[in-house]
């Protein structure tokens, strides 16, 4: 294929040219980058940035009375000032520099955990969250004796609302959720959520991983307390993420590490703590990750979140049709708008991996296995699901690459395509592995027996 | 598109998808002397598996559990390989088969046979896939082992 016929197939325009990794390799057969949601790719624009401070501007910050520290210094707050324009922060001393959204939410377990959670006390989060943001506060809760209180899903992979008052009628001190899940791509109603928990009396924390990358993210309108983000997931580096928390919480909040630049002044038997980002930034941050973020969120808000939504949502219709055309299943929500670029499917009960490995061989990157989600796992009677995820540089090409390399993956397993598919019928997306049709002439795997008997 | 031959293919042969549609030895023994339970973390897979071991030879073997082609392929391969052999044997084939996946040099296992494993070697040139393979062996090789804990009877 040419280059022009790609760029024909997509809405963003020729973005794909920033991204030097995909001049590599065979351009007969480029590389299908369809892993988005694990870590996203890095154009020009961000790698030149970090080349570009490293090699003119780079010191350690704060305490250099020399001309370099000056400009590292005023590199790393206006990055801070990027990031906080980015997601609508009134304030850039909301922005805390972390390492990615684990640090963030591990932060928060301990420094607001440890001072609010006592004995007997509840966390409420749905079963679908990322080992991220379930594990530190699991530990938390095992720590002081709370209790985690679980919400449930909808088979489609969305909050289950019942569920959720039922867990906030018992006045959790906590709610914590992902805007968007990484296995369903479910986007959740966020700001909606926050204010019945808010009304419950909980705090309300927002696990923005896949969320903040895709979707215009104001916090004033999320209406959250705290929001955790990973640079590495929105075309910046690994190792810088950030934690934000609204002003008034932030106050509430202890330190968490200790060291230098979060002091103020420290005596031999005490210490008293430097203002509100420095406090929560013990040791030297990672300056140049701060300036590839800011460099990103310049490059998204270019091209500009409706876009971004619009495309996302056009490859997401294009690829739910042509997985269920080569009789796979999608996993998630019906309703488009209720997606976000994460697709979940599982293919004629083969194992993930094997349907990973041999699209890998295709240079169709996809990811396979549990997705750090196991309590979800479990509950949907599944090891696991491939995933597919798009981000701003995908084309429907990289989708009918996945689609055709699936196809491969039946042939080496014998496997005929769906006759249910093949006579116009469309398998709904099916949220646990349900009893096979029946029919002889079925593919057994997908949910035409629950919708309609008769093909 | 390539069009890559799908009877040549390099890591799922032919011998690999008739065993992983078609498992030899699935399901619990009655009366198994020994149950040994592995899991793969990563990937999710799990497997128990049951052996009958009287006077120091494998007199029956069952298993059961879920994973990927290549992990079920090699458990279904060992059932056959281990079933009607002495426990000495048993170790040597695991030692000669680890040895061969992970590239070692591994001393006495030369005149091992290995029988149908060698369908496996494609495993080596995808080492995240390596575990998959291994996981059957390395739950038998932990239970024999360390028996004590798991003889049921
Ligand atoms: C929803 C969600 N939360 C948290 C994380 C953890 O992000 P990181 O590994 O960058 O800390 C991820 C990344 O996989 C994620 O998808």
């Amino acid at each position: 294929m040419s280059l022009s016929d790609m760029s024909s197939e997509m809405s963003l325009g020729d973005l794909r040219a920033d991204f030097p990794v995909f001049a590599d390799g065979d351009p007969e057969r480029p590389l299908a980058y369809l892993d988005s949601a694990a870590s996203s790719q890095m154009p020009r624009q961000v790698i030149e940035a970090m080349v570009n401070f490293q090699s003119h501007s780079y010191a350690n910050i704060h305490r250099g009375l020399y001309r370099l520290s000056g400009a590292s210094t005023a590199a790393y707050d206006s990055a801070r000032q990027t990031v906080a324009s980015f997601i609508g922060a009134s304030d850039r001393n909301e922005v805390i520099f972390t390492s990615g959204a684990t640090a963030s939410l591990n932060f928060l377990a301990y420094s607001w955990g440890e001072k609010n959670i006592q004995a007997g006390d509840e966390i409420a989060l749905p079963l679908s969250e990322h080992h991220a943001n379930l594990v530190p506060w699991q530990q938390l809760a095992l720590r002081k004796g709370a209790k985690l209180r679980w919400i449930e899903l909808t088979p489609e992979g969305t909050i289950d609302w019942a569920s959720l008052q039922e867990a906030l009628s018992h006045r959790p001190k906590l709610l914590t959720f992902a805007w968007v899940s990484n296995v369903f791509g479910t986007v959740h109603p966020v700001a909606k959520i926050a204010k019945l928990a808010h009304e419950a009396g909980a705090t309300v924390v927002l696990d923005g991983s896949q969320g903040v990358p895709h979707l215009e993210c104001d916090v004033q309108r999320l209406g959250v307390d705290f929001l955790a983000f990973s640079g590495h997931k929105m075309l910046g580096p690994t190792g810088i993420g950030v934690l934000w928390g609204r002003m008034s919480c932030l106050e509430e909040l202890p330190p968490f590490l200790y060291g230098g630049d979060m002091i103020s002044i420290v005596k031999r038997e005490r210490s008293s703590w430097a203002e509100i980002p420095n406090r929560f930034e013990a040791g030297t941050p990672n300056i140049t990750g701060a300036v590839g973020l800011s460099a990103a969120c310049a490059y998204l808000s270019r091209i500009g979140f409706a876009d971004i939504r619009s495309h996302d949502l056009m490859l997401m219709e294009y690829a739910i049709r042509r997985l269920e055309e080569a009789g796979a299943t999608v996993l998630g929500p019906k309703d488009l708008q209720q997606r976000s670029g994460v697709l979940s499917f599982r293919y004629k009960k083969l194992h993930p991996h094997d349907i990973a490995t041999i699209l890998g061989r295709d240079e169709v990157c996809v990811r396979a296995g549990h997705h750090c989600c196991q309590p979800l796992m479990r509950e949907i009677g599944m090891t696991g699901t491939t995933r597919a995820s798009f981000y701003v540089y995908n084309t429907r090409a990289d989708i009918d690459r996945l689609a055709e390399s699936l196809a491969k993956v039946g042939d080496i397993f014998h496997i005929a395509p769906c006759p249910c598919t093949k006579i116009g019928h469309k398998p709904a997306p099916l949220a646990s592995d349900a009893a096979p049709c029946t029919q002889e002439e079925s593919c057994g795997e997908c949910s035409c027996k629950l919708l309609n008997q008769s093909h | 598109m390539d069009d890559t031959n799908i009877f040549d293919d390099d890591l799922y042969r032919q011998i690999i998808i008739d065993h992983y549609q078609n498992p030899h030895h699935q399901g619990a023994l009655e009366c198994p002397t020994h149950h040994l339970e592995g899991f793969n973390a990563s990937c999710g897979d799990s497997l128990e598996l049951d052996l009958k071991i009287e006077d120091g030879k494998v007199t029956a073997v069952g298993f059961e559990g879920s994973g990927c082609a290549i992990s079920m392929t090699s458990t279904s391969m060992l059932t056959d390989l281990i079933l009607g052999k002495s426990v000495e044997e048993a170790k040597r084939i695991t030692k000669a088969f680890k040895a061969r996946l992970l590239g070692k040099d591994e001393d006495g296992c030369e005149d091992v046979d290995i029988g149908e494993l060698e369908a496996l070697d494609g495993v080596k040139a995808y080492p995240v896939r390596i575990k998959c393979a291994l996981l059957s062996w390395n739950t038998l090789s932990e239970g024999l082992e360390h028996p004590e804990g798991l003889i049921m009877q």
